[in-house]
């Protein structure tokens, strides 16, 4: 009887250990962003200001700021978007709903699935071959927009299969026995109540996209910026330009990327506020989606 | 007059037929560019080193112990590049494969599912940093900290290895739990009737019965533990180095890529081909990994 207990003592002993080694280590991951973020935030923060956002890089670390790169990352993540939402929203479409069971298909489903574990910096050596140099976008924001509009479309896919395949087939037949078209059925139906999850996916695809570097300097985004793109919007017919597209640009990691790089100190610092701005906005996205997705999780009973 | 009004319906079935095959039409095109995207980064990869190996030969790119192609003195070894990637890659994962499993382990057999609603987040802002803040993290966090056992070091591959390990314990955990948790309720519960404890089950049971998932988890992980280029390129001081030694800096094949493209490239000079050949070697490396896991995969597959 001793033994029993003694036995059961053990296990549950060691069932106890688990527990808290489970628990540790969540515990360390989060410790890690919140080290991660105090230290970046301690080192950063008192080095924001409204000067800080509205300068230009320069070679005096007290002069410098960081507006030439977040105007460039606006612009890139707008074409990243422009690339990743109607090409990842279109293919999940079809993979969900029209594609026929065969090879090709599967092929499809393979090459996207490996797609997601080719290194992003082998996407860069793709664009600085076939965009810059075959096409000859040069080392513009067209070029980086489209870079990483396609490093992030898997993302995109998955998303809108996911939420594809969480509606009932009911809905699609009652649709159907109405008369309606399959495209009918996926635009009016399908779509839209998909809507939620694909917004959340594309969501979490931009938090990527923004903080991604590597493929950017490979295409030749390492240099020094200085000037704006050209504005969007101009004075004569037809009002609108698209100039900016051709621009040279620079973007925050990018920026971020080159004051870590520099032995002194006081550039370690204008890094440090550039990292404090740049993790915020991916942290931010990545709260909205978490949250967007939990709340489309409970709003649909079907 | 009724014929009209039949011909118009006829008509309206003939144009919405037209426009429902345009459409399928264009969806597919979309699919079919990521198939075409596979095929240009292969066949770019392909293409610009093929000039490469017309000046250097295959067997001094996988013998030759020294990596300088922007020297004079240009020599032109693999060797140091890889090893740097694999050891930076095994740092990473001997850190990431202990708490991503830990962490999938609890989070699947442990937890009730509200409490994972809120503790999955927390593990899933890990992949939310910017790669290249971990580059900060680690080059004046890490690094310093290191300092105080190891007092001389500089740059060194041990910070970036575990920088990138922690950043990599969400790809590790999630899909290691997505398989766990798809293992049948009849399997634990059997476990439990013969009196077996969580843990015991979790890793006697579930873990075995869901190894053919946790193998592509564990594949994610070296992919990108191998592909991870920021924050080797910030911390670890880009200089090719044959060596298994994590204390002294070194150089992976994506850093590399980073320093020769922060320099003005000719297009077509023998310095832009070696980084499309270091990128083929990377893909390759990375592709060798994917076919190991999926031969590993089927040899774990249980079917119930």
């Amino acid at each position: 009887m001793q033994d029993f207990q003694k036995l059961i003592q053990k296990k549950k002993f060691w069932n106890g250990l688990a527990v808290v080694l489970g628990f540790i280590t969540l515990l360390f991951s989060l410790l890690v962003v919140l080290v991660l973020f105090y230290d970046l935030a301690k080192t950063g923060v008192p080095r924001l200001s409204t000067d800080f956002f509205l300068n230009f890089p320069s070679r005096f670390p007290a002069k410098a700021g960081i507006l030439s790169a977040w105007v460039g990352t606006l612009a890139v993540m707008g074409v990243t978007a422009l690339c990743a939402i109607p090409l990842g929203v279109a293919t999940g479409v079809y993979l969900e709903e029209y594609a026929p069971q065969n090879w090709f298909t599967i092929l499809i489903e393979l090459n996207i699935v490996n797609l997601a574990a080719v290194p992003s910096i082998t996407f860069g050596l793709m664009a600085l071959g076939i965009f810059v140099y075959e096409f000859g976008f040069g080392n513009s924001i067209l070029t980086a927009g489209l870079t990483l509009g396609l490093l992030v479309l898997p993302i995109v896919i998955v998303a809108t299969r996911e939420s594809l395949r969480a509606i009932p087939q009911t809905i699609r037949e009652a649709s159907m026995s109405l008369g309606a078209s399959r495209w009918q059925t996926v635009r009016d139906h399908l779509v839209p109540y998909s809507s939620g999850g694909i917004l959340t996916g594309v969501i979490i695809a931009l938090s990527r996209a923004i903080g991604e570097t590597a493929p950017l300097i490979t295409i030749g985004a390492l240099t020094f910026i200085a000037f704006l793109p050209h504005p969007p919007f101009i004075a004569d017919p037809p009002f609108i330009s698209f100039q900016w597209l051709s621009d040279a640009f620079t973007v925050l990691p990018i920026q971020l990327f080159n004051w870590v790089s520099r032995p002194q100190e006081e550039f370690h610092v204008n890094a440090a506020a550039t990292g404090v701005v740049l993790l915020s906005l991916t942290l931010l996205m990545n709260a909205v989606a978490i949250y967007l997705r939990y709340r489309f999780r409970r709003g649909i009973k079907w | 007059m009724k014929l009209g009004k039949k011909e118009a319906a006829l008509r309206r079935r003939f144009h919405q037929k037209i426009s429902e095959f345009v459409i399928e039409s264009l969806l597919f095109t979309a699919a079919l560019v990521s198939v075409l995207l596979t095929v240009a980064i292969a066949g770019i990869l392909i293409k610009e080193s093929i000039p490469f190996f017309e000046h250097v030969s295959l067997k001094e790119f996988l013998t030759e112990r020294e990596w300088t192609p922007m020297f004079d003195q240009a020599r032109f070894g693999i060797l140091p590049l890889v090893s740097g990637t694999l050891l930076t890659a095994l740092i990473a994962l001997m850190v990431a494969i202990p708490l991503g499993t830990i962490a999938a382990i609890y989070l699947s057999e442990f937890v009730s599912p509200p409490t994972r609603e809120i503790f999955k987040p927390c593990l899933e802002l890990l992949s939310a940093v910017p790669t290249v803040v971990y580059g900060y993290f680690a080059l004046l966090f890490v690094t310093p900290i290191l300092r105080n056992f190891f007092p001389e070091i500089g740059f060194n591959v041990l910070s970036a290895g575990l920088v990138i390990g922690v950043m990599i314990i969400p790809y590790v955990s999630s899909l290691s739990e997505d398989a766990m948790r798809a293992v049948p309720n009849d399997l634990r519960e059997g476990s439990y009737a013969m009196g077996a404890t969580r843990i015991e089950t979790a890793i006697k049971v579930v873990f075995p019965a869901a190894l053919s998932g946790i193998t592509s988890a564990y594949i994610l992980g070296i992919s990108r533990a191998i592909g991870e280029t920021m924050v080797v390129a910030i911390a670890a001081g880009m200089q090719p180095n044959l060596t298994w030694n994590p204390l002294e800096p070194s150089e992976t094949i994506t850093a590399f890529i980073v320093q020769v493209s922060m320099g003005d490239l000719p297009h077509g000079s023998i310095g832009y081909q070696s980084i499309y050949v270091a990128g083929l070697t990377l893909l390759i490396i990375t592709m060798v990994f994917n076919v190991i896991g999926f031969v590993l995969r089927r040899f774990f597959r249980e079917a119930y």
